[in-house]
């Protein structure tokens, strides 16, 4: 039963130690009854060690774990109302498909009749109706994939668990997959907890998100949240493309030494320097280090002249490739609406390396 | 690969020499169970089932193979139960001494017959004071016999994984539910395949058997060694040659089809 008192999964204090290794550092996480939550960062972080807390895989070392309200910190996997869609599928190969998905009712003890029922229905939620007599070995990664979410959805729990699902996946089939995920969660209203390393997964599936570093949260927010308004340089350099400036650099443009960051697509790239700025606007100027022709955008690698460096993207409306590589090693002006600067503080933390323009 | 022809046949020749060398001299047994002749001539004489009718009324080799096939029935009992025991302990767990362990597990197969034979018959008489028999047989078959099985499903668990039972436990199934609906439907060709492997070393075991069976207790085997020199016995043991011969291949060639087939990627 939904329980509207209660968040679907309340997280309070959550440590996990393995060896000397803490892998979770005191998580706190509230979310909501039906929301599709992500919990995105780097390999090492802590997400999928918190999710096989919440699904009953390991015991915390402190902490407790509530399910809508109830304290299932110690429940072993079949005494709680969640479901786990692992990442290798885990789908039982004697068994074939439609047998597969009536696992859990058939465990449950539902007829024979009535769980084959069920589970033709829940095959063709997932449009893979008609393959319930094939064995798994006999699908692809994708088909493979959508049986592993009909087999967890049939049983109908409160939350279900999704740990780097997509992961197998090349990568026309996971942009097909994530639309039907989020379609599939919207259509059965069941909380969907969604652990990722990839941030673009993160932003366009969820409602919100939790950037884990280190087995600790950074950030809890929408999509919007945290690539509009990061709040550490960690989130900042971890979705999206983080465009750093810190000390001297920040300092001559924003005005204290802070971590500043403007978004590469919010800069606009203009070859004539005198141009006067708009109020409201921030503009510098700088060299082209490099251009990056990417079809649909270009991006341009810029070395300002009050120091630091700068990506901004600019979508190919009226240039192709040959225009813009002339461009390498001209001067430009750079612009953005000065409400486009973020400011992320004073953190010491570095971004991960590889983000940052170079 | 490109070979030059001559090459090609002597390679050939080599494999067909090496392959007739080993199968020809049972061959040999096979043609004798047939040869109306007492001792071994060549060619034979004729064809005759006289030593066919005299095999199935021979009250020795009957016993004796009764005794065999319980022997190996129970050894092979006793090795899968222990074995797959073994294989979850040492697959599953890390414990201190897990490596120690998993090589005294598997040494059995690789000792002499007759260190294991010299050995057990010590620690059955003088250690435990037991008289040697059907118990003490059961018991040494079995230390090599777990080998087998272990190896069987140790390597099929590690293939499996454990994310299968994991699954079955989040949907909501109990350990034991998950062990009879997903584990051990898993294992069973493994299990077969090493119970097989098991009842075959157990059934034409010699070395080991003649240290722990004792006066009473004659396997075929035994029976055959025994009978071997007896002029009069000697086509009845031909005869029971062949037998062994057709029930040796057979556990072997199945056991080889069902893990052949299960390392295809189907279970």
């Amino acid at each position: 039963m939904v329980d509207d008192a209660h968040p679907a999964v309340e997280l309070r204090g959550l440590r996990k130690r393995f060896g000397e290794v803490v892998a979770v550092d005191g998580v706190d996480l509230e979310i909501v009854d039906g929301e599709f939550f992500s919990m995105l960062g780097p390999s090492g972080s802590g997400k999928t060690t918190v999710l096989r807390m919440v699904g009953g895989f390991e015991l915390p070392t402190e902490g407790t774990v509530l399910l809508g309200g109830k304290d299932v910190t110690r429940l072993a996997p079949f005494e709680r109302d969640v479901c786990t869609v692992f990442q290798d599928y885990a789908l039982f190969p004697s068994m074939n498909v439609r047998d597969n998905v009536a696992y859990g009712l058939r465990v449950r003890g539902t007829g024979r009749v009535e769980r084959a029922r069920q589970a033709d229905e829940a095959l063709a939620g997932v449009r893979l109706a008609g393959f319930g007599d094939r064995k798994p070995a006999e699908l692809s990664g994708g088909q493979r994939q959508r049986v592993a979410l009909a087999r967890a959805l049939v049983v109908r729990p409160r939350v279900l668990l999704l740990d780097e699902p997509l992961g197998a996946l090349d990568l026309k089939l996971r942009e097909q997959m994530q639309m039907e995920l989020k379609a599939i969660q919207r259509d059965v209203g069941i909380t969907f907890v969604f652990v990722t390393h990839d941030q673009e997964e993160a932003l366009t599936m969820s409602d919100r998100v939790a950037v884990f570093d280190a087995g600790r949260v950074e950030q809890v927010g929408t999509p919007a949240d945290l690539y509009e308004r990061p709040a550490t340089a960690f989130v900042a350099g971890f979705v999206g493309t983080s465009n750093l400036l810190e000390g001297d650099a920040a300092a001559r443009l924003f005005g204290d030494n802070g971590t500043h960051s403007v978004r590469p697509e919010k800069i606009q790239v203009s070859r004539d320097l005198s141009a006067s700025g708009e109020p409201g606007e921030q503009a510098v100027t700088g060299t082209v280090a490099e251009v990056v022709y990417a079809g649909a955008s270009t991006r341009f690698i810029v070395d300002l002249d009050t120091g630091g460096r700068l990506m901004a993207l600019q979508q190919n409306r009226h240039s192709d490739s040959s225009d813009v590589a002339e461009l390498r090693g001209s001067k430009v002006r750079l612009s953005w609406r000065r409400s486009h600067g973020i400011s992320i503080g004073t953190t010491a933390e570095q971004p991960t390396p590889g983000r940052t323009p170079r | 690969m490109w070979l030059p022809r001559p090459l090609t046949w002597a390679l050939r020749c080599a494999v067909g020499l090496t392959l007739a060398f080993i199968y020809v001299p049972l061959l040999v047994v096979v043609l004798n169970a047939f040869n109306p002749d007492r001792v071994s001539t060549w060619p034979p004489s004729g064809f005759t089932l006289d030593w066919w009718r005299e095999a199935l009324t021979n009250q020795g080799a009957l016993d004796a193979t009764l005794v065999s096939v319980q022997v190996a029935l129970c050894a092979t009992a006793l090795a899968l139960a222990l074995g797959t025991l073994a294989s979850f302990a040492l697959q599953r767990y890390a414990f201190f001494g897990r490596d120690a362990v998993s090589l005294l597990v598997i040494l059995p197969i690789a000792l002499p017959g007759i260190v294991t034979g010299l050995s057990l018959n010590a620690a059955f008489t003088a250690m435990l004071g037991l008289d040697l028999g059907f118990l003490t047989i059961v018991v040494a078959h079995a230390t090599f016999c777990i080998v087998v099985v272990f190896n069987n499903v140790i390597a099929r668990l590690r293939r499996l994984g454990e994310t299968a039972e994991a699954a079955s436990m989040d949907l909501g199934a109990t350990r034991f539910t998950t062990f009879r609906l997903v584990t051990f439907p898993a294992l069973r060709s493994a299990l077969l395949a090493g119970g097989l492997l098991a009842f075959a070393l157990s059934f034409d075991e010699i070395i080991v058997t003649t240290f722990t069976a004792g006066a009473g207790t004659e396997t075929l085997p035994i029976w055959i060694l025994n009978n071997l020199t007896r002029p009069n016995n000697a086509p009845v043991v031909n005869v029971v040659g062949t037998c062994l011969i057709v029930f040796s291949i057979l556990p072997i060639y199945l056991s080889q089809k069902l893990s052949g087939t299960a390392s295809g990627g189907r279970f």
